[in-house]
């Protein structure tokens, strides 16, 4: 029975309309996942003697010390990339497919993710190393033993966590207040949690513990989707209460109104995109890791205006980059009504710029690192409004996966709100102001550098209407294919 | 009024299309019917530009309708699903479909009142929005829609399945006197032979992506069309 799943599960990847674009990206994925494996294994093989060289104490205590934070750091990692588990449910259910079988195979789908084995090229490394330095074998193979159930339990949480907000926000929460109390000496869990690691050393029969609390988390999870296998429960999508908005605030922007009008709706009325708003007020606060100066290899100048596109420009890189796909569940209606592609995009592109604005409006709380990192956003602001906006939408007409707006409402439902698909996309993005930057920077002065980039924004906002009229040729061409992409769901 | 000449729509090496001459007048109400693969919602997305002629062209109203836009501005349609925006109240849909094709508020809400019968009191002031609609009021809504800004041809692909019976019978009326009245070209598909007979004065028949039969609809041609449809 498994082996029909995945039959099904490999045919519903090669013949999905975005394969091509998928099986580019997926091999740059692929190159990825090789770079994470090369530094986890140095890291797994190197840290032990690195610890040892720095003198900070025994190898296995030190890193079971810090482990709490490394499973929730790979908790939240996994809440926001991992993908849930997808089969499509509605059509088997109706099949002599017993329902358990079902849930099994979605479940163990999931066990077998690059989020669970990545770390086995940290600890395999690592146990080696600790048992030819002459720790006891047994108490190695349990301690190993333990973390891949810790590891397993926290891939089921993650399940979990997915589908109940109710478990995930004291869970956060709880986190939030650990970090802090331990940052300002209040509390610190490591001390606590650190003995808890060193027992499945010690006590390698302890391992049955986190196998046990891994095993629980499966059959809870399993519970749960069991459950919830029913048409008018967890595949169901839950009905809101309506309200008819009218927006006349808006109408001050001429016909641009009713697109933005529009798109207001869209954010506000789905779950997918309200999360994309969240992630973009998160960009807000990355450049805390620049100019608290938290990471030492992005202390170099070049970085700042790094630091200040993302701040600025959160809602255009995680919104803008998806442009048609928002409206893909009725992209026929758009173009058969009486729209033009220069309403429709011009709207989108005062969406974007006036997010930008706003964004660029909250940041000043940088000036509180001084004038030099705020003007790093204004400068960045610039150049995302005149350049960037322009290429997200540009970018947009090529990326045609339909997007589920409802999707994350669903109990199996597809999490794709926050992938590495687009973070691989708004790279091309970045790199470029950073080099007219660097230009700038290293051949006059660091205001040349900014000068620089502001004026390409400027450049850019004065082509206007040529870009435009570029991108709207390259969104008719692709009109067919998109129509045609579109129409197959997901 | 729509015009479609040597029109071919060909996949791979199946022809799908493959209509030599088809014209259709101003003010006719035109009813389309073939079994499952017929061709009839290819030549419908073709009329609507959503997918591109193999051969051939359609013009409408003097528009070619894959080189210019200016079709968009008289023809409004309700293919499927795809043509309503699942996050919009139905009001709201109304009122942006509204915009789009110059009419105001006020307008609408004008527009909306001769329908009431239709809605039956299950699709306006309902607190919901149009993605948690029951297929069949998700359908009333786009037809009305297509309605809206006193377009010259209207296109609908399917509008009584899924419809209940007092809807239908109600549909059929709204369509009669769209063509009959307002001189507008109405474009029906349907698998129900009795609606299109009642509904359209000419009925063309589709197989396998050529016209059959081509009917002037007199008091025999549902016998005819079910003696062809048996087989």
């Amino acid at each position: 029975m498994f082996k029909h799943f995945i039959i099904l599960q490999w045919k519903s990847f090669i013949r999905s309309a975005s394969f091509k674009a998928n099986l580019m990206l997926k091999i740059f994925m692929g190159f990825m996942a090789l770079y994470f494996i090369v530094i986890f294994t140095s890291l797994g093989i190197g840290s032990y003697y690195l610890i040892e060289k720095q003198d900070l104490g025994d190898p296995l205590q030190v890193v079971n010390k810090y482990l709490i934070y490394y499973l929730v750091i790979d908790l939240a990692f996994r809440y926001a990339i991992q993908k849930m588990p997808i089969t499509n449910i509605k059509p088997l259910l109706y099949l002599p497919i017993t329902t358990n079988k079902i849930v099994h195979f979605s479940l163990v789908k999931t066990a077998i993710s690059f989020f669970n084995l990545v770390h086995s090229f940290f600890f395999v490394p690592f146990s080696i190393v600790l048992v030819i330095e002459g720790y006891a074998p047994l108490g190695v193979i349990g301690w190993h033993l333990a973390m891949m159930a810790l590891f397993y339990s926290n891939n089921f949480l993650n399940v979990l966590l997915n589908n109940k907000d109710s478990v995930l926000i004291p869970i956060a929460g709880i986190f939030t207040v650990l970090v802090i109390s331990q940052y300002y000496g209040f509390f610190d869990i490591t001390v606590y949690m650190a003995p808890v690691f060193q027992a499945f050393y010690n006590s390698p029969w302890f391992t049955l513990l986190p196998w046990a609390l891994a095993i629980f988390l499966y059959f809870t999870a399993f519970t749960y989707f069991k459950k919830h296998m029913y048409l008018d429960a967890g595949l169901s999508q839950k009905k809101t209460f309506a309200k008819t908005e009218d927006f006349t605030w808006l109408d001050r922007f001429g016909s641009l109104a009713i697109f933005l009008k529009n798109d207001i709706k869209l954010i506000k009325r789905n779950k997918r995109s309200k999360m994309t708003v969240l992630t973009s007020i998160l960009f807000l606060f990355y450049g805390l890791l620049f100019f608290t100066g938290a990471i030492e290899s992005y202390d170099g100048p070049v970085w700042k205006i790094f630091a200040g596109i993302f701040i600025s420009g959160g809602f255009l890189f995680t919104f803008g980059q998806f442009v048609p796909s928002w409206d893909s569940s009725y992209y026929p209606l758009l173009m058969s009504q009486n729209i033009t592609y220069k309403d429709y995009l011009n709207s989108k592109w005062y969406l974007v710029v006036i997010a930008t604005l706003i964004s660029t409006l909250i940041a000043a709380f940088y000036l509180y690192f001084g004038w030099d990192a705020y003007l790093a956003v204004l400068v960045g602001a610039v150049y995302n409004m005149g350049v960037n906006s322009y290429l997200v939408l540009w970018g947009g007409a090529y990326i045609k996966t339909p997007i589920d707006l409802t999707s994350n409402k669903k109990a199996f439902g597809d999490k794709q709100s926050f992938n590495l698909k687009t973070m691989l996309l708004t790279m091309p993005k970045l790199v470029l102001p950073l080099m007219i930057y660097g230009v700038g920077h290293y051949t006059i002065s660091p205001t040349a550098g900014y000068i620089f980039v502001v004026l390409t924004g400027i450049a850019g906002f004065a082509f206007k209407n040529y870009v435009f009229k570029k991108i709207e040729k390259i969104y008719k061409k692709e009109k067919y294919k998109t129509l045609l992409a579109y129409k197959q769901a997901s | 009024m729509i015009e479609a000449e040597h029109l071919t729509k060909r996949y791979n090496d199946q022809v799908v299309l493959n209509l030599e001459n088809l014209e259709i007048p101003r003010g006719q109400s035109f009813g389309l019917v073939g079994n499952n693969g017929a061709g009839k919602t290819t030549f419908f997305s073709l009329l609507l530009d959503l997918i591109q002629p193999t051969t051939g062209h359609i013009i409408s109203n003097g528009v070619r309708v894959d080189q210019s836009e200016a079709w968009k501005s008289f023809t409004s349609s309700f293919i499927d699903e795809s043509f309503l925006i699942g996050y919009l109240t139905p009001e709201e849909y109304f009122y942006f479909i509204g915009e789009l094709r110059g009419r105001n508020k006020a307008d609408i809400d004008a527009f909306l009142v001769q329908f009431e019968d239709f809605f039956h009191g299950e699709i306006l002031g309902q607190k919901k929005y149009l993605r948690d609609l029951s297929k069949g009021n998700q359908k009333k809504a786009g037809i009305v829609a297509s309605f809206i800004g006193n377009p010259q041809v209207v296109i609908l692909d399917e509008p009584f399945a899924n419809l209940d019976p007092t809807t239908q019978i109600r549909l059929k009326g709204i369509i009669k006197d769209l063509a009959a009245k307002e001189k507008v070209t109405v474009l029906v598909s349907s698998h129900d032979l009795i609606h299109v007979t009642e509904v359209c004065e000419r009925i063309v028949v589709l197989n396998k992506g050529e016209i059959v039969r081509d009917i002037r609809t007199s008091a025999e041609t549902l016998k005819e069309l079910e003696s062809f449809f048996a087989g």
